[in-house]
């Protein structure tokens, strides 16, 4: 077998036994690379150099029997995090040559791991996007395709999902704000979870919308994102929000029964089509595995989405504001500050980045707070209450990741409305602050990955992670992409 | 409520985003896509409920006073696009 | 009496508020770890959070809520067990996030009060709105260079109080004694060092002008005003203009102006000019800031004495003078001093020797009394020298003089000069019987009836025993010889 085909629980075992070393498994992901990633456009940033000096001291780590729960296992780290030395984009030109002094938490959580990071991979601009059509460095290709169609791997942590897919990474970090963990994950055909707000410190991680901004791992198997969030996840006193909780051993998690639990099942959703069914099917598996399926009612999940335009643009409009050619990033002279200012901005961020400033911008303004700002707090506060209500009767809840599988390129990138749209299932956990995770299910009649989702309590990742593994064995997932190393 | 002309340009303004004339049709009915689109909000009744504003249910961890941070001018000033010595500079503002 | 100035068509009315900007005193930022000491080098201050790098965040520094609660206790004001912070979003070269983290829905502090005392005696309370925590902004340098500005983030993130009165200042010297009173509490209560050269402590001054009567008219923001007496003169330069566009048929536009201190006027502020929408929200990245009652109930049993309280002990359990307990307590470090002299002495002959040679000499010297070169042990060591007869008030003055050019002890000073008062009355008779042997004529007058010639007697005495007879002993013998 190709080293890159490797789970990483299995290649973490295979360096235990002495199969295969780290600078093995990481020379393989490099060449991988080189072959594939010309035509995904899935790393901005390759850091071979690194990647193999990290995998030589994970080697002699190993071999000093020191080894820590990832120490050698090659992964992709979203260029949302900021990683000290090495450029950090945030897919936008304004910060196209920014090298960070410092590390996010979660990446210094995973070099104290030993994890290998083999370099910075792709992502919509700020992570605002649903097709990572709107990074500055190019749009991803996924490696799942339909004859003759490129097909985006969703967004905005494209870049990861479809790296993980295509076997150039073990696994990825990636960021989640409505979405973007779980859209890519079931687009590419791999897991991937958004934990509880709070669960993973936002230190360093270059921020989109802060009260919904989470870190996840993307990974080709459940168990894989339970041992990577296990690294990435802990209370961190530099991020205010931090959640000073013990972190549980998620993979263990993953090997209990959902003998007993109780899954919820929104009325909401009216579905019809392939969707539906695989949805069905899901239900039907958890319930042969024991489970007890009990409907639930989620009223306010309608409005979620427009409630997610206004706070998630509103908190952008002020997160991005630092951008302005002063202290680091792209500078465009001018006649003077504001002209500066003006013109930077305006050349350094792209078209939807412009659109969710403006509209956050326009949402808090003087005459508009009220019935824009105000409304919607007061309309996440009537979603988070759902779930609350929704939690006296079941232990987790089950529902489709998106709407469809994989467009192509170019596709809804027109109509705005039409792209937010994709993240109608996924977005009430961001406002909720909710555990939810993508697993691939099955496949749609032109032979796409579909994902499910399965939200939890907060801080109850295990059973997301229980009733997620027994879909993925009940699922059997076995199809590869057609790309792929 | 629908954004005029003159209301995008204020926003872009506030923004700090060069828009070019030109491109204000286009802005002005993406925006007002946007938010007709949004508006559907209003029909929900949200009398006497609390705005919920952050991500969790936690509340201001404090800190203790001790400097740890600084001392570290050169790479703060790194980055920087301009600078004249120690100073971060920029075209001159006048109060 | 109501303050007013004699405008053209007739008299006007002021009303002030003032909003005050005080520096918190703590070692580290309010939500970085860098250092907050005045005069560093640029940038040497700056954490990353400071110069709003990408994904830095903010976490609060908990001694700089302890102070905004203490300060908010001193001020007798309602101290909110629930508060919380709001970005303020507004672009300037000084502001690296883009936002100043403020709190401007919920502040830590809501009403309370402040007694000020005028010049005539009068006392007035004038209200305080609130009181909350914000960031200080960085520096702009604009004189450095032709065509640039300079930025300094050293400042950028230091803690700074917000104090916000009600408009209920009438007058420039109400004004004065506000910011005065405001500034003396904040000293003693050891929450802002309220040193305004440095910035710790400026007002923004809010000015209208009405005829007796009226409602309020439109007002006008002075900003960044850094003296007591600067925001006096402000107050009227402004109320001078508002007047005269007043009765020049003209408006008062709401605007920020800035005090031109060499021209003593004020000016629009060009930076301020174009409408801003700050568009508040609650900064997402920082949780609500919920005080534990105990805590804030500890912080205020912890708070010291404040000075209205220290001047009614003076009065009425040392039996000062108002006035002497007045100056005494207007410096926390000068009443710290006077308590130290008086501690197991006469509060009394303590108070007149710190207010009257002690502050003579130290006025002399130009020095504040943190570096007076006479510690407070050495005056109480004085004044002991007194009490037990060893100098006499005349000596002991000699003796003051002494130890501010060397700083020694009294003691040293006695023993080294051979200051010691002579109580010997032997050496006391024979000093007044020569000095009356050398006066016969003198004698004559003084027993014709010419009594005043007694001072004679006393003088030529003591200058025959270099000042060192003790007086009492010298009347004595005189008398005892004369009549
Ligand atoms: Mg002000
Ligand atoms: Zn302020």
């Amino acid at each position: 077998m190709e080293p890159v085909h490797f789970t990483l629980a299995g290649a973490l075992a295979a360096m235990q036994e002495g199969a295969i070393s780290s600078v093995e498994l990481t020379e393989a992901h490099l060449r991988a690379i080189d072959r594939l990633n010309p035509s995904l456009n899935a790393y901005i940033t390759v850091t071979a150099d690194r990647a193999l000096d990290a995998a030589r001291a994970a080697d002699a780590q190993r071999a000093r029997g020191e080894a820590g729960p990832l120490t050698g296992a090659p992964i992709a780290i979203k260029d949302l995090f900021c990683t000290a030395g090495v450029k950090t984009t945030a897919g936008s030109r304004i910060l196209a040559d920014f090298i960070p002094p410092y590390e996010s938490t979660v990446t210094s959580q995973l070099l104290r791991d030993g994890a290998v990071f083999l370099g910075k991979v792709n992502l919509d601009e700020f992570a605002m996007g649903s097709s990572n059509a709107s990074s500055a460095f190019g749009g991803v290709v996924n490696p799942w395709s339909r004859p003759g169609a490129p097909l985006v791997p969703g967004g905005s942590s494209g870049g990861s999902a479809a790296a993980v897919a295509a076997r150039l990474a073990l696994a990825a970090t990636a960021t989640d704000t409505g979405g973007s963990i779980r859209q890519p994950a079931a687009f590419c055909g791999i897991a991937g979870i958004k934990p509880t707000y709070g669960r993973c410190s936002r230190f360093g991680i270059i921020a989109y919308a802060s009260s919904l901004d989470q870190a996840g791992p993307v990974a080709r198997t459940v168990e894989d994102c339970a041992i990577l969030l296990r690294s990435m996840a802990g209370h961190d006193p530099r991020d205010s929000t931090s959640a000073d909780r013990a972190v549980p051993d998620f993979a263990a998690a993953c090997h209990a029964s959902v003998k007993g639990l109780r899954i919820g099942v929104p009325a909401e959703y009216a579905l019809e089509g392939e969707v539906q069914a695989l949805w069905d099917q899901g239900i039907a598996w958890l319930r042969d595995a024991g489970a007890t399926i009990v409907p639930i009612s989620l009223p306010h999940t309608k409005y979620a989405l427009p409630t997610y335009y206004i706070v998630a643009p509103a908190e952008a409009s002020s997160n991005l504001a630092r951008y302005d050619g002063v202290r680091y990033g792209l500078r465009v002279p001018g006649e003077d500050l504001t002209d500066l200012y003006e013109r930077t901005r305006a050349a350094g961020f792209g078209a939807e980045v412009k659109r969710r400033i403006m509209i956050g911008t326009y949402v808090l303004s003087a005459g508009y707070y009220d019935a824009y700002y105000v409304k919607a707090q007061q309309v996440r506060a009537l979603i988070r209450r759902d779930f609350t209500n929704a939690w006296g009767v079941c232990d987790a809840i089950l529902t489709p990741s998106t709407p469809t599988a994989a467009f192509a390129e170019g596709a809804a990138n027109d109509d705005p409305v039409a792209m937010y749209l994709n993240d109608v299932f996924t977005v009430t956990a961001n406002l909720a602050g909710l555990p939810a995770m993508s697993v691939p299910a099955g496949l749609n009649g032109q032979g796409l990955p579909l994902g499910l989702q399965v939200i939890g309590r907060p801080f109850e990742e295990e059973s997301v992670f229980t009733v997620a593994a027994a879909i993925e064995r009940a699922a059997g997932f076995t199809t590869l992409p057609g790309m792929m190393a | 409520m629908s954004l005029d002309a003159k209301t995008v340009r204020r926003v872009a303004t506030l923004s700090r985003l060069r828009v070019e004339e030109a491109d204000i049709p286009r802005l002005q009915a993406e925006l007002n896509g946007i938010l007709g689109w949004i508006e559907q909000l209003q029909s929900v009744d949200t009398t006497g409920i609390e705005p919920l504003a952050g991500g969790g249910d936690t509340v201001l961890p404090l800190r203790l006073d001790a400097v740890t941070d600084g001392d570290q001018a050169e790479a703060v000033l790194a980055n920087a696009p301009d600078r004249a010595g120690a100073f971060f500079a920029v075209p001159k503002v006048v109060e | 009496m109501t303050y007013i100035l004699e405008g053209t068509t007739g008299p006007w009315e002021l009303v002030i508020g003032l909003e005050v900007h005080a520096q918190v005193s703590s070692e580290a930022k309010l939500f970085s770890g860098a250092a907050t000491a005045f005069g560093a080098e640029p940038n040497t201050q700056v954490s990353f959070i400071d110069a709003g790098f990408p994904g830095m965040l903010p976490v609060i520094n908990g001694e700089c809520v302890a102070q905004a609660i203490r300060t908010g206790a001193g001020l007798n004001a309602q101290i909110n067990l629930w508060s919380r912070f709001d970005r303020k979003n507004y672009f300037y070269a000084d502001l690296p996030q883009g936002y100043q983290i403020s709190q401007f829905a919920f502040p830590i502090v809501g009403k309370g009060e402040l007694e000020i005392e005028l010049a005539d005696g009068t006392r007035k309370n004038i209200g305080i709105t609130r009181l909350h925590l914000e960031q200080d902004a960085g520096k702009s340098l604009h004189d450095q260079h032709a065509t640039k500005s300079y930025i300094d983030l050293n400042r950028s993130g230091v803690a700074l109080m917000e104090i916000v009165s009600e408009p209920d200042l009438r007058s420039p010297e109400e004004a004065g004694a506000y910011l005065t009173k405001l500034r003396q509490i904040l000293r003693y209560l050891g929450t802002c060092d309220g040193n305004m050269e440095q910035g710790s402590l400026r007002a923004d001054v809010n000015v209208s002008v009405r005829r007796a009567g009226e409602e309020f008219r439109t007002r006008c923001e002075v900003k960044n005003v850094n003296s007591i007496r600067y925001v006096m003169q402000a107050v009227e330069a402004e109320a001078r203009r508002q007047i005269e566009v007043w009765e020049g048929g003209g408006e008062v536009r709401q605007e920020t102006r800035l005090f031109d201190t060499a021209r003593g006027v004020t000016r629009s502020m060009r930076s301020k000019e174009d409408a801003h929408d700050y568009r508040y929200f609650p900064d997402p990245d920082l949780p609500p800031l919920v005080l534990d009652e105990a805590w804030v109930e500890r912080l205020r049993a912890g708070l010291p004495e404040l000075p209205d309280a220290r001047r009614a002990r003076y009065v009425q359990d040392f039996g000062l003078s108002p006035y002497d307990a007045h100056v005494l307590v207007l410096e926390k470090e000068t009443a710290a001093f006077y308590e130290a002299v008086a501690k197991g002495r006469d509060p009394k002959q303590a108070a007149n020797w710190v207010t009257g040679d002690f502050f003579a000499a130290l006025n002399r010297l130009g020095l504040p009394i943190a570096q007076s070169p006479v510690s407070a042990d050495n005056l109480g060591a004085l004044l002991d020298l007194i009490a037990d007869k060893t100098l006499s008030g005349k000596l002991a003055k000699e003796v003051l003089e002494a130890m501010f050019e060397t700083g020694d002890a009294p003691a040293a000073i006695v023993e080294a000069r051979g200051l010691r008062q002579v109580t010997d009355t032997g050496a006391i008779e024979a000093a007044v019987d020569a000095v009356l042997a050398a006066n016969a004529d003198k004698i004559a007058q003084y027993k014709a009836g010419k009594v005043t010639l007694f001072g004679f007697f006393v003088g030529q005495t003591m200058k025959a025993m270099q000042g060192k007879g003790n007086p009492a002993l010298v009347n004595d013998v005189l008398k005892q010889r004369l009549d």
